[in-house]
């Protein structure tokens, strides 16, 4: 959470070095925080501003002075003396890595920063050869545990497969999902509490599901869209977005942002309207906003029809409409 | 939490045998006949999901009685525990040796890991191909899958089978003959029954053990018909009954069932000097005795368990870690099948040194008959007051409970083994907390593997002094090796720290007549090749580590001169693989590009590209994964090309830190 509730007795502060300057912070900080407070840059990509990290990604690790190994930024914490080095040889290779490996499995063509980031780490993601065809749509999902044909090298594995479409509200494109957990966070015990998804199968199998492969709409899924909202890489978006990106009608530079109240209920959630060519075409919320954390509702996230319904230029138009 | 379930119902025989493991259930709120009286009240919430480590339990509960787990009966699993079905989806799907596709009651599980290939079982996978089908697939009668080491490397080739059935049965074939390996195959003429009539003993000591009111185990004791009796466990160990023996003194001179054999042979005489000396005198001895732990990392036990025993908060709890599962490691089933007590005996130590009240004794999925032999066991030890209240009238009270994974090697991981038992999937922590800190359930936690505990015995009997004296200064004690591959008697051996390999092999007869070794493996998968011509390295932890490499879980595997050492990398790479959890990036499409890359030399892609590819990928797992698998995943294969000169570098550069 961005927003901290300062009910906690005042923290110690600790002294350390990050890229050889000293710092002083609050115990409990990470080396992430630390880094962002004195305008170090990391790359994140697992790593959620609303949710308990997980450093599944490591594209944000970092060198600890005296570890054998590199260690991730966004859980590390800072100790009294510790010297970080966020940009040694050793940083800069595993980074490297990280985005060829991600880079070459998944399809990274949605997910903001990741140009510039190959470009710094002067990654080549082609360089373990042409990829592999997409699977077909199931064949992931059943995959079991322990288990893998072997090919013979000559193609790279992608987790490629067509995209889950089985609801009008929201499209699951798993080609582009990097296993950050963090949808997995949002709709489970962290926010929404509905349990709807897991991460099933294991290694490079490990996908995101429902119980037994089921479409969401037979599932716990309550379309809040949380798992949206944290989706770091376009792999679950907005049927709306999805459909437009199909047309290549999407266009980010011609959307603007408009941050309101919902008008559903009384809790005063915040919304942002993004709206392209005066059509709402998806909703979001300040992650900083103390009342949603980003979070919303099925109605605050997808109900916006009814305010571009107009029909005929009457603001009474929608009311004729029997739908 | 307002969970929503599938509209699957449960079988007759899925709901007993989930509530084999949970008790009948109360209510309609958990899965039982909704009553009228069910409207006026609400259960479930925090009760029943603090009872979410039974999952697992549950899940096998259902694997062992029909084979497979159904929508019906995962449900209905949920429904009991209070789970959402998405999460135990997730749990199950961890795990190899759970099904949620349907397939017959009988699975042979054929190792092709690194040892039984070096053996041939490449001509027995061709063979169950040809009869059943590829793996995986299944005839209607029988399903096999390829299996990683199933740790009977030292009569490799290896397979097991195991029959669903109220209670399952289970059978080997080591060495697996085409002949042995067809009766495991062919589902028995009686295959539908099960589970009725004492058969012959399996644990290789004969009728008298008939007499004996068995404990109930999970898996029967009568093997699958037509299967050949498993060998004795003491045949593991080729100078079984060897005055020098220390932790392996009581293997084959007991009858690993009998309570009374083991304490004729000296038995719970170490836990009642632990008694006496108490937890501080237990901590001090231990600490004293130098001893490291025996699964790999050889951290010190002392300082592990006094971590442990002063955190304030608790409970306090003891993980064994029995999932053994390291390519060519057999030593913790060796001890577990041949000597179980002495394990039994060392938790409840351990467990009053550090102040826990519970155990839990993490087993791999693959080892039957060592289960079967561990629950007996327990259930004897609290019949004689040996666990549970008051052990042996002290006012210290400890119990075990046995969890057994279903086949993920990386659930023996120090802390995916926490989120296994816990009910959750098998996937590791980050470091820091560690888990003296933040261990099981949150909670101050030791965790020792089986050789580790058991070399608490001969400490407390001999004094920490007097154990420390064994062995070399920074090694010390005694040491088991799993000896396997081309010597002419693979086996479990026992050398007092500071034995050479050469010493080793001699000990078990050398290779045969006419073979030359090209390569030895040590540690395991995750260890390293050394040469040939590299016999002299002394095997103790500060040896190994002086000549570049580690002695691991004590792996020994001589890869004599017709070996294939690229074939053999591309299984090493396979089982990184297939092993990973998948949670980091660098372990989960680093062990793929590294299988990929490995693929394309074996079929004559530039050696020298592929390597500087394979180093930088290696770096990259080695200094960015999560845990010991994705950061130890590219040691063999750096170490066949650094050392042994595979891919045309010059051999002999120390396998050490690379620069790329």
């Amino acid at each position: 959470m961005t927003v901290p509730v300062h009910l906690a007795p005042p923290k110690r502060l600790i002294d350390a070095t990050i890229d050889g300057e000293e710092v002083r912070v609050p115990e409990g900080t990470t080396v992430l925080d630390a880094c962002s407070a004195s305008g170090t840059e990391i790359p994140t990509l697992c790593y959620g501003d609303t949710l308990a990290p997980r450093n599944a990604c490591r594209v944000c690790v970092v060198e600890v002075e005296g570890a054998r190994t590199l260690a991730p930024a966004c859980s590390r914490k800072l100790e009294p003396g510790m010297s970080v080095n966020t940009d040694s040889e050793r940083v800069r290779h595993s980074r490297k890595l990280v985005l060829e490996l991600l880079g070459s499995s998944v399809d990274l063509s949605t997910t903001p920063r990741v140009p510039e980031w190959m470009e710094r780490y002067e990654a080549e993601p082609g360089r373990f050869g042409p990829r592999s065809e997409p699977a077909p749509l199931g064949e992931r999902d059943a995959r079991r545990a322990g288990e893998h044909e072997a090919g013979d090298g000559s193609v790279a594995a992608t987790v490629e497969q067509p995209p889950k479409i089985d609801n009008d509200l929201y499209v699951r494109d798993y080609s582009k999902c990097i296993m950050c957990y963090k949808c997995v966070d949002a709709c489970g015990d962290q926010w929404q509490n509905s349990f709807a998804i897991g991460v099933a199968g294991r290694g490079f199998d490990a996908r995101i599901s429902t119980e037994h492969d089921a479409p969401l709409t037979d599932s716990a899924c309550v379309y809040c869209g949380n798992c949206i909202e944290v989706c770091p890489t376009g792999a679950l978006s907005f049927a709306t977005e999805f459909d437009m990106r199909q047309a290549g009608t999407w266009d980010e530079s011609a959307q603007t942002e408009t941050t309101t109240i919902c008008t559903y209920c009384g809790v005063g959630c915040n919304l942002t309207l993004h709206v392209q060519e005066n059509e709402i075409v998806k909703v979001t919320s300040p992650h900083d906003n103390p009342v949603t954390h980003g979070n919303l509702c099925i109605k605050g996230r997808f109900g916006f029809q009814h305010v571009q319904r107009r029909g005929e230029g009457s603001a009474r138009g929608a009311e004729k409409d029997p739908l | 939490m307002d969970l929503r379930f599938l509209d699957e119902t449960p079988n007759e025989a899925e709901r007993e045998a989930v509530d084999s493991v949970l008790g009948p259930p109360e209510s309609g709120w958990d899965g039982g006949t909704r009553l009228d009286t069910d409207l006026r009240y609400a259960r479930g919430g925090h009760a029943a999901r603090d009872r979410r480590d039974l999952l697992l339990p549950a899940l096998h509960a259902v694997n062992d009685r029909v084979g497979w787990i159904s929508p019906g009966a995962l449900d209905h699993v949920c429904r009991r525990l209070t789970i959402p079905p998405a999460e135990a989806y997730a749990v199950a799907s961890f795990y190899a040796m759970f099904a949620l596709q349907e397939r017959p009651r009988r699975v042979v599980h054929l190792c092709t890991d690194i040892a039984c290939a070096a053996k041939g079982s490449e001509p027995l996978r061709d063979r169950l191909a040809e009869r059943h089908g590829p793996p995986g697939g299944h005839d209607g009668e029988v399903a096999w899958h390829e299996s990683p080491c199933l740790g009977m490397c030292e009569r490799a080739p290896a397979a097991l089978a195991i029959e669903a059935g109220t209670r399952p049965r289970s059978a080997v074939a080591a060495p697996a003959t085409p002949e042995a390996l067809d009766a495991l195959a062919e589902a028995a003429p009686d295959g539908h029954a099960n589970g009725h009539g004492p058969g012959p003993a399996a644990n290789g000591h004969g009728p008298s053990d008939r007499d004996r009111p068995a404990a109930l185990t999970t898996f029967d004791e009568t093997p699958l018909a037509g299967s050949h009796p498993e060998p004795d466990p003491a045949d593991a160990v080729p100078d079984a009954g060897s005055p020098d023996h220390v932790l392996l003194r009581r293997i084959g001179r007991v009858d690993p069932l009998s309570l009374d054999d083991y304490r004729a042979e000296g038995g719970y005489s170490a836990l009642r000097e632990a008694l006496r000396l108490g937890p501080a005198g237990v901590l001090r001895e231990v600490s004293d005795s130098g001893l490291v732990g025996r699964g790999g990392a050889a951290f010190p036990t002392g300082r592990k368990w006094q971590a442990t025993a002063s955190r304030p908060d608790g409970p306090h709890y003891l993980v064994c870690n029995a999932d053994e599962s390291e390519p060519g490691t057999f030593k913790d089933r060796v001890i577990m099948e041949g000597d179980p007590f002495s394990l039994i005996e060392a938790m409840t130590i351990a467990g009053y040194a550090i102040g826990a009240r519970t155990g839990y004794l993490y087993i791999r999925g693959e080892y039957p008959r060592a289960l079967r032999h561990l629950e007996n066991a327990i259930t004897v030890a609290r019949e004689r007051d040996l666990l549970g209240d008051d052990v042996l009238g002290s006012g210290f009270s400890f119990d075990i409970e046995i969890r057994r994974g279903a086949g993920a090697y990386i659930c023996g991981e120090e802390t995916a083994i926490f989120g296994s038992i816990e009910g959750e999937r098998g996937e590791p922590r980050t470091k820091p907390p560690f888990p003296v800190e933040k261990g099981l359930f949150g909670k101050p936690t030791a965790v020792n593997n089986v050789e580790t505990l058991v070399n608490v015995l001969p400490i407390l009997l001999m004094g920490g002094p007097a154990y420390a004296a064994v062995g070399t200064e920074g090694s010390t004690g005694p040491k088991l090796f799993c000896l396997s591959g081309g010597v002419r008697r693979p086996g479990l051996y026992e050398l007092p720290f500071g034995a050479t390999l050469r010493d080793l092999i001699e000990a078990a007869g050398g290779v045969p007549e006419g073979r030359g070794i090209q390569a030895v493996l040590l540690g395991g998968a995750a260890g390293a090749f050394v040469r040939g011509d590299e016999l002299d390295i002394p095997l103790t932890f500060e040896g190994a580590r002086a000549a570049g490499t580690t002695l691991g879980s004590g792996v020994v595997l001589v890869l004599d001169d017709t070996a294939d050492l690229v074939a053999t990398l591309v299984r090493v790479a396979a089982f990184f693989r297939d092993e990973s959890c998948g949670q980091c990036v660098p372990c989960r499409v680093g062990t793929v590009r590294q299988e990929e890359s490995l693929l394309r030399i074996s079929r004559g892609a530039d050696a020298g590209s592929e390597v500087a590819l394979l180093r930088e990928v290696g770096q990259a797992m080695r200094d960015a994964s999560i845990c010991g698998l994705g950061q130890t995943a590219w040691n063999a294969v750096e170490s066949a090309v650094d050392r042994l000169g595979l891919f045309g570098a010059a051999p002999g550069a120390p396998a050490g830190k690379q620069t790329s």
